[in-house]
């Protein structure tokens, strides 16, 4: 036993540690119940509305004269909003039943937030590698995971015991799994450009390379690039339509479709049981937007400001230490990935919802064949053009 | 990696697999066969061998065993649940899994390579480039027939499901 302890790398066990509660409490967590805010904002803006901006944060609690109430206002609502959410009575129906009916929302989250893992936030802060777990298949890894998300709505729509929840819960788990063949498939022209799986090493080429999406970030641009530049459109355009339906987004929230099926799988939730899918619907967001951000367009890299080690950049920023460049690599890929959530949020106010034929026969007849049009096609090219 | 590791994830495995026989809810036994192959997962993991623990989580946690469950949800639990336990059966299968492993350990035992360390891996392991390579190079033609033969196989699915053959 004592020898079973001792072949532990205990300075990477502390490192992981800090690198996952930093990244879960301070970062995910609060970014998206601030998701659940901008997305009330951002609805409110589309629609000529105002939206929450009452809510400040409570100093007069403190013995302050007035609550602080800062930039546009309503930045306290998420607390408020959370502490609403944990105060609930948590109401568990009697024709329920109650073993699958307690860890499905459990389930749901734990699987978003373990694909967190391996995304690479950062570059290097203090010499520290920012990612959880550096494992050479990442991207495999977070469609493993998160295929077993599926498991928290299917066992909800059906311990819930009752119609809606388990249609919307059917229906949920099979749009799922057909977008998961699309997912899956129309990222493998990347791999055939990158020849590795191992996302900070593809975070890495893309620094060297030029982001995936945008070929001319590091300052040149090849016949081969401009080339290859129409797959990886390809793929970008598939994967994040795709991630639409897989996080049950709008117009692809067919699971939760109000007029027909009340509040699909969750129906019969209520409190916090409620709000952990809620909160794993936008965790699942901020994860998929990460993987976009890490897989097409650069992850933390920004032209022109060096990495973690002081390396690459402009000569200049050099003289700056090292670690203030660390924090500012996390801070770049967070706003890329805020970004994206804007453009999730953007879309949802935007469309209408998909018909559920219309929603399978775009993932199987239109997405499945491209992404194998576009795996032909990045092989040809590669094929022509060798190096 | 540690041996401490592999006892919990080698544990959790047979206690699943061992709750997949005896629970009587379907539900139950299904769930606990997920949870058994994600401890097989993780012993994949420790051994390395990333590229298959992530497969062995992606086909059988995450696509077969969902569709398992579904057909099941969609069944009458409790015609099965109600069903009697058949003993001559049952003792029949007791039997022939003891008899296996005895025979199991029994030839497990006398194997020389079984008694020796194996010699350890070059560090850095690149084990997906490293299945890549040897299935397209190596054994390229058994993977393109298994290839025709699952096209095959979707093919007569589809023409077997539609109502009416013409």
């Amino acid at each position: 036993m004592m020898n079973a302890l001792a072949s532990l790398d205990w300075f990477l066990i502390a490192t992981s540690l800090a690198k996952t509660v930093f990244l879960l409490f301070l970062v995910v967590l609060p970014m998206v119940s601030y998701t659940v805010y901008a997305e009330r904002r951002v609805s409110a803006l589309i629609q000529d509305r105002l939206g929450p901006n009452r809510v400040g944060f409570p100093t007069t609690l403190l013995g302050l004269k007035t609550d602080i109430s800062p930039f546009l206002g309503g930045l306290g609502q998420p607390i408020a909003d959370a502490v609403k959410l944990l105060l609930k009575e948590d109401f568990t129906p009697a024709h329920v039943k109650k073993f699958y009916y307690w860890i499905a929302p459990g389930l749901g989250i734990a699987a978003v937030i373990v694909t967190l893992a391996v995304i690479p936030f950062g570059s290097s802060f203090l010499g520290v590698p920012m990612v959880i777990a550096n494992v050479n298949v990442g991207p495999l890894f977070i469609f493993a995971i998160s295929s077993l998300s599926v498991y928290g709505i299917v066992l909800a729509g059906w311990s819930a015991n009752s119609k809606y929840p388990f249609l919307g819960g059917i229906r949920s788990s099979s749009q799922m799994i057909s977008y998961e063949l699309a997912l899956g498939l129309s990222v493998v022209p990347l791999f055939l450009i990158l020849g590795r799986l191992n996302l900070p090493e593809i975070v890495q080429y893309q620094v060297k390379n030029g982001w995936l999406l945008l070929p001319f970030t590091d300052g040149k641009l090849t016949l081969k690039e401009v080339l290859l530049w129409i797959p990886v459109f390809i793929s970008f355009v598939i994967f994040t339509i795709s991630l639409f339906a897989e996080t049950n987004r709008l117009p692809f929230d067919l699971p939760e479709c109000e007029t027909e099926l009340v509040a699909g799988y969750h129906t019969e939730y209520s409190s916090m049981k409620f709000a952990l899918f809620f909160l794993g619907e936008y965790a699942a967001m901020i994860a998929g937007s990460s993987l976009v951000v890490t897989m097409f367009l650069g992850g933390w890299h920004l032209p022109f400001i060096p990495d973690g080690a002081n390396q690459g950049g402009l000569d200049f920023l050099h003289a700056v230490p090292a670690w203030i460049w660390g924090i500012v690599n996390i801070t770049v890929f967070f706003g890329k990935v805020a970004a994206l959530l804007f453009f999730f949020i953007w879309v949802r106010w935007t469309l209408p919802r998909f018909r559920y034929d219309q929603l399978m026969r775009l993932g199987w007849i239109y997405f499945f064949e491209i992404a194998f049009i576009n795996v032909i096609l990045t092989a040809g090219i590669l094929a022509f053009f060798p190096n | 990696m540690s041996p401490l590791f592999f006892w919990i994830f080698s544990l959790l495995m047979l206690g699943f697999a061992a709750s997949v026989v005896l629970n009587r809810n379907p539900v139950a036994s299904a769930l606990s066969l997920v949870v058994s192959f994600l401890g097989l997962a993780a012993l994949y993991v420790s051994l390395d061998a990333y590229f298959i623990g992530t497969i062995q989580v992606l086909v059988y946690a995450g696509a077969v065993m969902v569709l398992f469950l579904f057909i099941i949800m969609l069944l009458d639990l409790k015609a099965e649940q109600r069903r009697k336990l058949n003993i001559a059966v049952t003792a029949g299968g007791v039997i022939v899994t003891l008899g296996f492993v005895a025979q199991l350990i029994h030839v497990l035992h006398r194997l020389p390579i079984g008694n020796q360390p194996f010699s350890a891996l070059p560090a850095p392991l690149d084990d997906v480039r490293n299945v890549g390579t040897t299935l397209f190079s190596a054994y390229n033609l058994p993977f393109q027939v298994v290839g025709v033969l699952l096209l095959v196989a979707s093919i007569g699915v589809i023409v077997l499901s539609k109502r009416e053959l013409k």
